[in-house]
């Protein structure tokens, strides 16, 4: 395999968590580790001056191929980029692996139903891979990234960003994520599952099962499964959620599942690797304290 | 306002996944197809528009099977006045070749929006819309939540990690929209009879293979099997104990 270009992503000058991610999967595309790996920041708030200068570089670096992280923005990214090299990008990939000179992606589909594995012959071979999967092996020292010089932002510009209240994560990057489903009962309780995230300490989400987002209980961005985020975090606690195939889909690839459900039947259990039978606001509100004390 | 709004035929949201024979591909027997969910958004969305405007059609253009004749009679239900389906039994795994057929297509009229839904449910891929964007050299605002336009200026709301982004962009544009832009509507009775009747273009296309190869579709792995804690809350103490202990994630 050839050198291989990572697009990193950072917010206010700093390198984001999925960009050492991003790293570590291109090193896995490289030969004789890190040297063989360029990594490439834009600043750029026109998506657009972005992409052309990420394109032109793959282009003029001879790059085999090319990394991004599958997250709001490398979704964005990724297929303009693509397009411009006249490829298409193997998406959201959660394992790479180069056999005979081709790179072997493979993807979650139907929502991580079913696995897909992929030659990847395109010249050069555009990937994204998804958030949480690939452990970074690299320190943050390690990376210094250069920052691509934009010649014109383009069309379409960014005139706002309207940040989300401080301390709430994106499932979709989450390391613990707590989701609460038609248990929860009313959208007003969604308040324990938000002392529970806090209780973590930054490093939890609230997410939502697909009925109570329809119910306008929560928003969509917080809804995990197939209409939703598929999510892969560490620790995944789904609360008074029953668990319908389109949900469990999104969440499967999680480290550990954790179910509480007052339903000892409810197919949430069949995937959960622990799971606690009753009623969720005496369950929820003791394990916030318990985790409160291991944190305090 | 002139707008396409390009759809896809997916197995429903509920579909318990069996691999075909060939051990690359889904076993279509028995599942049930669908408009892809982020489309209905799109639809709606376009009908809206044009109703606003007052003038001008919504065209609906699908790429598949013959079958796909009924998710594109669903849209024309919902108010869409004539569909084109590219018809095809081999969709590729490269995105690249689809989009350039969409492309292809596209060009023979000049539209003031393209919709896409954001993803397809089945592929995942996110990305037929902004590259048929970059083969049309028209600009694309992806995962659309919020949607203004003036003009031939349109602002759109999209959610990217920790916010919201607000973008700027003229028209004619590519956009890809997410739930929560809009609450589709149902067909009426009505609209059904009325689809019937509706123009729908069918055209028979081949696509290039691309450079994507499948070289297997397999289960993902097994979860190994859990077990029940305990009941109630005073189950909590060994919750914790066997999250530190055994599956040390605090």
């Amino acid at each position: 395999m050839s050198k291989v270009l990572a697009v990193l992503e950072q917010r206010d000058g700093t390198l984001r968590k999925v960009s050492f991610e991003v790293v570590t999967a291109a090193r896995r595309l490289g030969v004789g580790g890190g040297s063989a790996v360029d990594a490439v920041v834009c600043s750029s708030p026109g998506v657009e001056g972005c992409a052309t200068a990420i394109a032109e570089r793959a282009k003029s670096g001879g790059y085999g191929a090319v990394v991004f992280a599958a997250t709001a923005t490398g979704r964005d990214l990724a297929p303009r980029v693509a397009a411009k090299l006249g490829v298409a990008v193997a998406a959201d990939v959660t394992d790479l692996a180069v056999e005979g000179n081709v790179i072997v992606a493979t993807r979650p589909v139907y929502a991580g139903k079913a696995l897909q594995k992929v030659r990847v012959l395109g010249k050069p071979a555009v990937v994204s891979v998804r958030p949480n999967v690939f452990t970074a092996d690299v320190q943050a020292s390690q990376v210094k990234p250069e920052t691509l010089s934009v010649a014109a932002p383009g069309r379409v510009v960014v005139r706002e960003i309207k940040a989300a209240p401080a301390g709430m994560l994106d499932v979709a990057e989450a390391q613990i994520i707590i989701s609460g489903g038609r248990g929860m009962k009313d959208p007003a309780n969604f308040k324990v599952l938000e002392e529970l995230a806090k209780a973590f300490g930054g490093r939890a989400a609230v997410g939502a099962s697909r009925a109570v987002v329809d119910a306008g209980w929560r928003g969509h961005a917080d809804q995990v499964g197939q209409t939703g985020k598929t999510v892969s975090p560490t620790l995944y606690i789904a609360v008074g959620i029953s668990g319908a195939i389109q949900h469990l889909a999104g969440m499967r690839t999680s480290k550990v599942i954790v179910a509480i459900n007052k339903d000892k039947d409810a197919p949430i259990f069949k995937v959960a690797d622990y799971g606690v039978v009753g009623d969720l606001f005496e369950i929820v509100p003791k394990l916030t304290e318990e985790i409160r004390k291991l944190h305090g | 306002m002139n707008i396409a709004v390009c759809i896809k035929r997916v197995p429903d949201s509920e579909t318990r996944v069996k691999i075909a024979n060939d051990g690359k591909s889904l076993d279509a027997a028995g599942v049930k197809f669908v408009m892809n969910p982020y489309d209905e958004f799109a639809v709606e969305e376009a009908l809206r528009r044009k109703e606003k405007a007052g003038t001008g059609e919504v065209a609906v253009l699908c790429l598949g099977p013959a079958a796909a004749q009924e998710t594109i009679r669903t849209a024309l239900a919902m108010g869409a006045d004539r569909g084109i389906l590219l018809q095809t039994d081999h969709i590729p795994a490269d995105a690249i070749e689809v989009a350039r057929t969409i492309a292809a297509e596209l060009k023979s009229k000049s539209w003031d929006l393209i919709l896409f839904g954001r993803m397809a449910i089945d592929d995942y891929n996110h990305q037929v819309g902004p590259l048929v964007a970059e083969l049309l050299g028209l600009p694309c605002v992806t995962a659309v939540a919020h949607l203004e336009i003036e003009g031939a200026k349109g602002v759109a709301e999209r959610e990217i990690e920790g916010g919201i982004e607000v973008v700027e962009f003229p028209l004619p544009a590519v956009l890809t929209v997410d739930k929560g832009l809009n609450e589709p509507r149902y067909p009426a009775l009505k609209g059904i009879m009325a689809a019937k009747k509706k123009p729908l273009d069918v055209k028979p296309v081949q696509l290039g293979t691309g450079s994507f190869e499948i070289i297997a579709l397999t289960p993902p792995p097994d979860r190994k099997e859990g077990r029940i804690v305990g009941e109630g809350a005073g189950a909590v103490p060994e919750l914790i104990r066997v999250l530190r202990e055994e599956a040390k994630v605090l």
